[in-house]
């Protein structure tokens, strides 16, 4: 058996890979890695309503010595203009990070920039 | 029976005019005062209260419902079906219940599960409302993901949003940051423990609520 790298992931998630799987495929791939202890930055984000879903498989993954949460961040999606809209072009939301609760800490948020934290000696 | 049979012509004033009745969810993240404003509320038009608040985080894990509360502005005024639903959160920490609020580890773990199941059915509520009086606290930084992805899934749906700015007793309090953080909608300083502001809110209420929207299901 060989010895586990020690370390935590940091993964950044095209929007090509993104846009290939369904909602449902996006929120279970995302949760999944996450309770790996993985921390994903998607360079294409969720829309409002994948991140309720999201929250709410959050919830039902919840294992309290192990798994408590995730932390989420990113732009919300930009509106459309009218002439968009009436071409049926819709803004894609923006950059979201997403990492285990227990790793994954948000310092700050403004227009500009997502300030987050790993914990260090937590699953590394 | 009249030309528009029974009971079609207030059906048809309602149509037009906006709404007699909505359904409306009180939503937030844990500890903004959602429990405090939803017993303001209903102290102050039925004389009844909601259920009990605390400065411990998950209070309410199961969605309270008062039904057929008349909130009057002037002449016009608007039955409300008043839900308070659990905070909504991305994590839920037991360990922070007994660290910080020293709860015994059963009780933390307990109210911990209760409080999972409540983030789910705030959530399942969002299908059946009419309206969501958002509320978040004038003390903390509004653009927290759980605020803006609420406000992002209510703007989805077309329902429309009242946001109450709670705390304003508070000295570290600003109003005009949650302000100036959503234009878009209605944000109402208000402090659910004092009543400061609360007849602006009513007013608002009646007035957002009671307008006809056609909303989107998702």
């Amino acid at each position: 058996m060989t010895k586990k790298d020690k370390g935590i992931s940091v993964n950044l998630i095209s929007r090509h890979k993104l846009e290939e799987l369904s909602s449902n495929e996006k929120l279970d791939f995302i949760l999944k890695e996450v309770q790996k202890g993985k921390v994903l930055v998607l360079e294409q984000g969720l829309t409002s309503m994948e991140q309720t879903s999201l929250i709410e498989h959050t919830m039902r993954e919840i294992e309290q010595d192990t798994f408590i949460g995730i932390e989420m961040e990113g732009y919300s999606e930009d509106k459309p203009t009218f002439l968009q809209k009436f071409l049926g072009k819709m803004k894609k939301p923006r950059m979201t990070v997403i990492g285990p609760a227990d790793l994954l800490k948000t310092i700050r948020k403004d227009s500009n920039m997502i300030q987050t934290k790993i914990i260090p000696g937590k699953r590394s | 029976m009249g030309l528009f049979g029974r009971g079609s012509f207030s059906t048809i004033i309602q149509k037009i005019f906006g709404k007699r009745h909505a359904r409306i969810g009180i939503y937030g993240p844990p500890n903004v005062g959602k429990t405090t404003l939803a017993n303001r509320i209903l102290r102050d038009w039925t004389g009844d209260i909601m259920g009990s608040a605390s400065e411990i985080p998950h209070e309410t894990r199961v969605a309270k419902c008062k039904k057929n509360v008349k909130v009057e502005n002037g002449k016009s005024s608007l039955l409300m079906d008043i839900i308070d639903t659990p905070g909504i959160a991305t994590k839920v920490d037991f360990k922070e219940f007994m660290n910080t609020y020293g709860l015994s580890r059963e009780e933390a773990k307990r109210r911990a599960k209760e409080a999972t199941e409540g983030v789910i059915e705030s959530i399942r509520w969002l299908e059946d409302v009419d309206g969501v009086l958002l509320v978040m606290d004038s003390t903390q930084d509004p653009f927290t993901q759980v605020n803006v992805t609420i406000l992002g899934n209510l703007e989805a749906r077309n329902l429309p949003v009242l946001v109450a700015a709670n705390k304003i007793d508070m000295d570290d309090s600003s109003p005009a940051t949650l302000k100036s953080a959503f234009p878009q909608h209605p944000v109402i300083p208000i402090s659910a423990l004092t009543g400061y502001n609360s007849e602006n809110l009513y007013t608002t209420m009646v007035k957002q609520f009671g307008r006809k929207r056609r909303k989107r299901r998702r």
